[in-house]
C-alpha cells in the first residue's frame, strides 16, 4: 500500500515560517542599520518588515507544528 | 478571465532593485516548488493520480486551487492597472463577474460533472452529446490553452524585464524548466500543491500594499478625496468622472471611463462571460474535479467564491491607491511617453510594491508575482495535458494501458511547454494576436456555457443540437469581432454594444452575450427538430434523469447551500456599500 504524502498545510507552514524569519531578520537589520534616506521606502518608520514577517513566522510555525508529518492531520 | 498586461512597448526601465535577502527568498521559493515536484512524483503513478490528483482533495484544497488557478500574476498586474485606468468599477470582474457563476457551479453544475466521473469538460460533452461536440471543444480549448500559456510566459518575461531588468530569455527558460519539471513529475497533484502555496504567497506578498496605502492616505475617505483631486490631471479625457463607485456610474455608458452600461455588466459579464469561464473553462473546473466526494466538490467553488470576493482588497485597492498617491501619471501602453521613461497602467502594482516594501518584503512581493506566473502556466499545461491525452489522443488509441496514458500525459507536459515557449517567441511578432487573444479565448468559452448548461438541465437537447449550437455560437462571436475590427464607420460598436461610446471591453461583454444567446437558440431549434436520446442514457448527465444525493442528513453548517447563501448575501452587501 502506498504511503500518504505530507499535508499541504505543513508545506505552507514551512514556507511561511522560513519567509517570515528572513523578512523579520531583514527588518531588524534595517532597524539598527537603516539605509540612506534616498533608499527609504514610504512609511519605513513603521518597520513593516518586522511585524509582517513576525506574523508570517508565527502563522507558519503554527501550521508546521499542527500538520507535521505523523500528526495524522491533513494527510 | 485574465487581463493581460503586455508591457510590450515599455522601455526596459528598472523599477526595483533586489537585495541579498530578496534573492534568498526567491531561491528558497524555487527550491520549494522543485522539491515538491520531485517529492510528489511517487504519488502520481496512475492516470487518476497524474491527471486528477487521485480525486482525494478536500473542499478547502480544491477550492483554493480553483481560485488560485485564476489568480495569476497577470491577473494581479492587469486588474490593478485596469483599476488605475477605469476606477473601482473594475471590481465587477470579481463580484458580479465571478461570485454568482462560482456559486452556480457549486450548487447546480458540479453534481453532473462529478457524478458522471468525467476527466474534463470536453469529456462531459462526449457523454452528453457525442464525439463531434467533444472534439470541437477539445481542439479549440487545447489550441487556446497553449497559446495563452505562451503569451503568459512572454508577458511574464516582459514584466520581469521592466520590473527587475532580467533578460527575457532567462525568464522564459527559468519559468519553463521549473514548471515543466514540477508538473511533469508530480502531475496535477504537484500543480495543486503549488497553487495553494502560491495563493498564500500572493496574499502575504500583496496585502501589505493596501494596508500601508490606507495608512498613508488616512483611510478610505482620504483616499477618495485624493483621487478626486488627482483625476483631472491623470485622466484629462474624463476629468469629472467618478472613479470610486461601481454601479452608480453605469446608468449611462458616458458616465464611466469604461463606456459600459449596466446591462453589459449584468448580462454580458455576469450572465454569459463569467458563467462560461467559471463553469466550463477546464483550467479552473479541473481543480474542483479533484475533490474527494460530491459534497467537497460542491463546497470547493463556494469556498473559492468566499476568497474571490475579497481579492479586490489586494488587486483593486492598490490600483485605486495608485491614483491617490503615486507622484507620476501612468499611461496606456501606446502612449508616446512610454518610450521616454513613462510608466504604463500595468506597472501600478510593482510601483506600489517599490513604494512601500523594503528588503525582504520586496523579495516576498516579487516571489508572489513569480509564483503567480508559474502557477498560471502550470494550470494551462495540466489542463492541456489532460484534454490532449483523454479527449484527443485516447479516441485515436482507445485500447492503451493506463501507464501508457500517464506516459503520454508526461510527454504532453513537455510538449505543451515547448509549444508554449515557441508561442512566447512567435506571437510577439504579431502584436494584434497578443492584443486580441483574450477576445479569442472568450469566443470559445461563452458559447460553451450555453451548450453545457442546456445539456445538464434540458433532457430534450440532442447531440446535433449541442454541436450545431456550439459551432454557431463560436462562429457568430468570431463574426461580430471581425465586423467590429474591420468597421471603419464606427457603426458596428453601436449595434453590438448598444452604444457608440463603448470600449473594447464593453464590446467583448456584449459579443459574448449575443454569442451565448445564438448558441442557445440554435441548440434549442436543432434539438426540437432531431430525435432525443432515451432517458436511461442520460442518467448522471441530466438533472431530470439523475438522483442527486440529498444533503438532508448533514447539519445545516455542513450543507453547501447554506454557505452559498452566506457568500451570496455578503457579496450583495459589498455591492451596496460600494454602489
Amino acid at each position: 500500500m502506498k504511503e500518504h504524502h505530507v499535508s499541504i498545510w505543513f508545506l505552507i507552514g514551512l514556507q511561511l515560517g522560513i519567509f517570515g524569519l528572513l523578512i523579520t531578520g531583514a527588518g531588524i537589520y534595517g532597524y539598527f542599520f537603516p539605509p540612506p534616506p534616498e533608499q527609504l521606502t514610504v512609511l519605513s518608520d513603521l518597520h513593516a518588515g518586522i511585524w509582517w514577517g513576525a506574523i508570517m513566522f508565527v502563522l507558519g510555525a503554527f501550521y508546521t507544528v499542527k500538520f507535521r508529518p505523523g500528526s495524522g492531520k491533513g494527510e | 478571465m485574465t487581463c493581460i498586461p503586455l508591457l510590450a512597448d515599455a522601455a526596459p526601465s528598472h523599477l526595483v532593485s533586489l537585495g541579498t535577502v530578496d534573492y534568498l527568498i526567491i531561491i528558497v521559493y524555487f527550491a520549494f516548488v522543485l522539491g515538491i515536484g520531485f517529492y510528489l512524483k511517487h504519488f502520481a503513478d496512475t492516470g487518476e493520480e497524474f491527471f486528477m490528483a487521485g480525486r482525494e482533495m478536500t473542499a478547502w484544497i480544491a477550492g483554493l486551487a480553483f481560485i488560485s488557478a485564476n489568480l495569476g500574476a497577470l491577473e494581479l498586474l492587469g486588474w490593478a492597472g485596469q483599476t488605475y485606468q477605469y476606477g473601482l468599477m473594475a471590481t465587477h470582474w470579481y463580484w458580479i463577474g465571478a461570485i454568482p457563476a462560482m456559486l452556480f457551479l457549486g450548487l447546480v453544475m458540479m453534481p453532473f460533472y462529478y457524478i458522471s466521473k468525467t476527466h474534463s469538460v470536453p469529456g462531459y460533452l462526449l457523454l452528453r452529446y457525442g464525439p463531434a461536440s467533444r472534439s470541437l471543444s477539445a481542439l479549440t480549448f487545447g489550441f487556446m490553452t497553449v497559446l495563452m500559456s505562451g503569451i503568459n510566459m512572454y508577458a511574464m518575461a516582459k514584466v520581469m524585464e521592466v520590473v527587475l531588468g532580467w533578460n527575457i530569455n532567462f525568464s522564459i527558460i527559468l519559468s519553463a524548466v521549473t514548471v515543466g519539471l514540477y508538473v511533469g513529475l508530480g502531475g496535477l497533484l504537484s500543480a495543486i500543491f503549488n497553487e495553494v502555496l502560491q495563493f498564500m504567497l500572493i496574499w502575504f506578498g500583496a496585502a501589505l500594499i493596501p494596508i500601508l496605502g490606507l495608512i498613508e492616505t488616512g483611510g478610505w475617505q482620504g483616499m477618495v478625496e485624493r483621487i478626486k483631486a488627482n483625476v483631472p490631471a491623470i485622466h484629462p479625457d474624463h476629468p469629472n468622472l467618478d472613479y470610486t463607485h461601481i454601479w452608480s456610474v453605469m446608468g449611462n455608458a458616458k458616465d464611466n471611463a469604461m463606456g459600459m452600461h449596466w446591462t453589459g455588466a449584468v448580462f454580458g459579464l455576469g450572465a454569459v462571460i463569467s458563467m462560461g469561464y467559471w463553469t466550463t473553462d477546464f483550467l479552473v473546473v479541473q481543480r474542483v474535479l479533484t475533490a474527494k466526494d460530491l459534497r467537497a466538490a460542491k463546497m470547493a467553488p463556494i469556498i473559492g467564491a468566499a476568497f474571490k470576493m475579497f481579492v479586490p482588497f489586494i488587486v483593486i485597492l492598490p490600483g485605486l491607491l495608485g491614483l491617490a498617491v503615486l507622484p507620476m501619471h501612468l499611461v496606456g501602453e501606446n502612449d508616446p511617453s512610454m518610450g521616454q521613461g513613462g510608466h504604463s497602467y500595468n506597472e501600478v502594482l510593482p510601483l506600489m510594491l517599490a513604494r512601500y516594501c523594503g528588503p525582504g518584503l520586496l523579495g516576498l512581493g516579487i516571489t508572489a508575482l513569480l509564483a503567480g506566473f508559474m502557477s498560471g502556466m502550470a494550470g494551462n499545461v495540466t489542463a492541456f495535458s489532460t484534454v490532449w491525452t483523454y479527449d484527443i489522443y485516447r479516441p485515436l488509441k482507445p485500447d492503451a494501458t493506463d501507464a501508457h496514458y500517464v506516459a503520454m500525459g508526461r510527454w504532453c507536459t513537455g510538449i505543451g511547454i515547448v509549444i508554449s515557449i515557441a508561442a512566447a517567441y512567435i506571437v510577439p511578432m504579431f502584436p494584434s494576436i497578443m492584443t486580441y487573444v483574450q477576445s479569442l479565448f472568450s469566443f470559445f468559452i461563452a458559447p460553451l456555457f450555453g451548450t453545457v448548461i442546456l445539456g445538464m438541465l434540458w433532457k430534450r437537447t440532442t447531440g446535433y443540437g449541442g454541436f450545431w449550437g456550439l459551432l454557431a455560437g463560436i462562429l457568430s462571436s468570431i463574426g461580430m469581432f471581425t465586423w467590429y475590427k474591420l468597421d471603419t464607420t464606427h457603426t458596428a460598436i453601436a449595434y453590438i454594444a448598444l452604444s457608440p461610446d463603448a470600449s473594447d471591453m464593453a464590446e467583448n461583454m456584449y459579443s459574448a452575450l449575443w454569442a451565448g444567446l445564438i448558441c442557445v437558440a440554435v441548440t434549442v431549434i436543432v434539438s426540437l427538430c432531431t430525435t432525443p436520446r432515451p432517458d436511461r442514457e442520460l442518467v448522471g448527465l441530466v438533472r431530470a434523469c439523475t438522483d442527486i444525493p440529498p444533503e438532508g442528513d448533514y447539519p445545516l453548517v455542513h450543507r453547501p447551500v447554506f454557505w452559498a447563501v452566506i457568500v451570496g448575501v455578503v457579496c450583495i452587501i459589498l455591492n451596496i456599500i460600494f454602489w
